[in-house]
């Protein structure tokens, strides 16, 4: 019982930093087609100026986590400004290859900046100290991991189905050229999509910091696990992108704590099948 | 892409693989400290061809090709182990080992297209590193295996500590999988292939059996991808759980986008590029060069090689006109 509730936090927990890091990309390759390996980056760059901000530079940890994901929502919306945008329209290999650059540039520079050393953000006493729940206690990081989470969660339904930009998006997502026809600005949407994405990927990043250690090679080490949930949740899917994320961080998590000498094993059959179940996604029917 | 060959012009073929021979006898004359390099070198260039054949010719964005790599790699590797140590059968086996993974594999992948069949080709390789590292009494898990020990090329040489055997048997494999790579591509199947990465469609209508040509690409460069992991347990006598990993289909793909997908020679002269750049600026930093690739990578999409083609072919015959017609006075 203690094992099974223990795999259910630590897993659910892992999904949310999951769904809070793909979530932009996502909506991103939905929106723009656009294939972004970068995404992970996103993430690296979050947590490294949170973790330079609270640690070299003693900002309080809510102040250097928000400073941080503004940073990397601005750069996600600069390097979309001026390179991205442009490779819209090439095709698939060639935005896999341009972010796949960018992601090696990105990893030389955090090294050139801060080493290859692991970075810790410290964390609050008010967020390392434990929190007796009742019926058992559980590190106040954990809880805030899924109240962010949920949170995510609810302002993108929100912000999807309630206001006027989620349905520029979701108008924009279905056909960007009958979009523009009816005069949405469907620049203006991709840039925005595409910072919140980055910003989003950034607070994952800062958030997931003690699951997934913040090291130059984490673009690469991590990207494929974030891949893996925006391609069985489906693209630009929010809730599809969410039940993968959670599926999957259960399924890894479960497979750590029961049978851990098979690595990966049962998160990558598990991804196979349900890939090719639902190849569309994970809440789409099958035409 | 240079697809229809100029069968008319037989020597205009033969050129290419007259440069090949003759870098690899400047480096075997010239560099013999760099040998090991050049044979790791000749080893990749194989496994880039038959990704190649899959990305570049028949059009499917893989990022599992390693998978295929790793099965020839261990199964050339068990073979020596547990049954004879002669290079050329150790080769056959990994190669058929390789084409079996594709066969088997492809079965279940080429139902799916685009990002679902990219992410799914990562989830068969990442499953079959994890079962490499899992049956640790067979594959000897993270330490790798090794132990083995080969036999001589045809009886008659044997590999030595100065890499000599070693290069020039890696050398001739790649030219032969570079010459029988090409007659496949050449052959109405090949073109088929290529049919098929242009145009689905159509070639369905046309009466092509579009699944059943990729099914065959696929074991094809299966096939190819099983020597050159063969071939690279063979001349490094060990074979770690990276040869199934995703950075080593990751670092492929990156080399023959620099060499241009769809041309095998690019396939080998990215690769060249790609070693040969790590081995110098990784020597210095391994962080730098990453700075190197990652720059090259970006201006490599940034300056698509067709527009400076166009232009350099332009200023040729700019200049070729102004020869003729001097007084007209092109600029």
């Amino acid at each position: 019982m203690q094992l099974l509730a223990n795999i259910a936090i630590d897993g659910l927990a892992y999904g949310m930093v999951l769904f809070i890091i793909s979530v932009g990309l996502s909506v991103t390759l939905g929106l723009m087609r656009f294939i972004n390996l970068a995404h992970g980056a996103f993430a690296m760059l979050g947590g490294y100026v949170c973790a330079w901000l609270v640690r070299l530079n003693d900002w309080p940890f809510v102040w250097g986590l928000i400073a941080a994901v503004l940073v990397t929502g601005v750069v996600g919306a600069l390097l979309e400004v001026l390179v991205l945008r442009r490779l819209y329209r090439s095709g698939e290999l060639q935005q896999v290859l341009f972010t796949i650059g960018l992601t090696f540039l990105m990893i030389a520079t955090v090294n050139l900046l801060w080493g290859p050393e692991v970075q810790l953000i410290p964390l609050p006493v008010w967020l390392s100290a434990p929190v007796d729940l009742g019926f058992r206690t559980l590190p106040a990081q954990r809880l805030l991991v899924l109240g962010v989470g949920v949170l995510v969660v609810m302002l993108s339904a929100w912000v999807m189905h309630f206001t006027r930009f989620g349905i520029w998006l979701r108008a924009a997502v279905d056909n960007t050229s009958t979009a523009s026809t009816l005069g949405i600005a469907v620049e203006r949407v991709q840039v925005l999509a595409f910072a919140v994405g980055a910003g989003l990927a950034g607070l994952g990043g800062i958030l997931g910091a003690e699951l997934m250690p913040l090291e130059p090679y984490y673009p690469i080490k991590y990207l494929v696990l974030v891949l893996v949930v925006v391609s069985v949740g489906g693209m630009g899917q929010i809730t599809g992108s969410l039940a993968a994320a959670l599926a999957l961080g259960i399924i890894e998590t479960a497979s750590k704590y029961l049978a851990s000498d098979w690595g990966s094993m049962f998160f990558f059959v598990a991804m196979a099948l349900l890939l090719a179940w639902r190849p569309e996604g994970l809440l789409v029917r099958r035409a | 892409m240079q697809l229809i060959h100029h069968s008319h012009q037989p020597w205009r073929q033969a050129i290419p693989y007259v440069l090949w021979v003759a870098l690899a006898v400047v480096v075997y004359v010239f560099f013999p400290d760099q040998l090991p390099l050049g044979a790791r070198i000749a080893c990749m260039a194989i496994f880039v061809m038959s990704l190649d054949l899959v990305v570049g010719y028949a059009g499917l964005a893989t990022l599992g090709h390693c998978a295929m790599y790793g099965a020839g790699a261990y199964a050339a590797g068990l073979w020596a182990t547990h049954v004879s140590g002669d290079p050329l059968v150790g080769l056959l086996v990994g190669a058929v080992a390789g084409a079996l993974v594709a066969a088997l594999s492809g079965l279940f992948l080429l139902r799916f297209q685009g990002l679902t069949f990219l992410m799914l080709t990562i989830a068969v390789s990442q499953i079959l590193e994890n079962l490499a590292s899992k049956m640790r009494h067979w594959t000897g898990g993270d330490d790798g295996l090794s132990g083995f020990s080969m036999g001589k090329v045809l009886g008659l040489a044997s590999f030595d500590l100065s890499g000599r055997v070693a290069f020039v048997y890696a050398v001739v494999v790649m030219l032969l999988s570079l010459w029988l790579m090409r007659r496949i591509m050449g052959s109405p199947f090949g073109l088929a292939c290529v049919g098929i990465h242009e145009n689905r469609l159509r070639m369905a209508a046309l009466g092509s059996s579009v699944t059943a040509h990729l099914q065959r690409i696929y074991i094809v460069a299966g096939f190819f991808a099983g020597v050159a992991g063969a071939l690279s347990a063979q001349i490094n006598q060990i074979v770690g759980l990276d040869t199934l990993g995703f950075d080593l289909s990751a670092e492929a793909l990156v080399m023959l986008v620099l060499g241009g997908a769809g041309h095998l020679h690019g396939a080998i002269a990215g690769t060249l590029v790609f070693m040969g750049i790590h081995h110098v600026a990784s020597a210095i930093n391994p962080y730098h060069w990453l700075f190197i690739i990652g720059a090259l990578l970006v201006a490599v999409v940034l300056l698509p090689r067709e527009r400076w083609s166009l232009a350099w072919r332009a200023r040729l015959a700019s200049l070729g006109a102004a020869r003729v017609h001097p007084s007209r006075g092109v600029p």
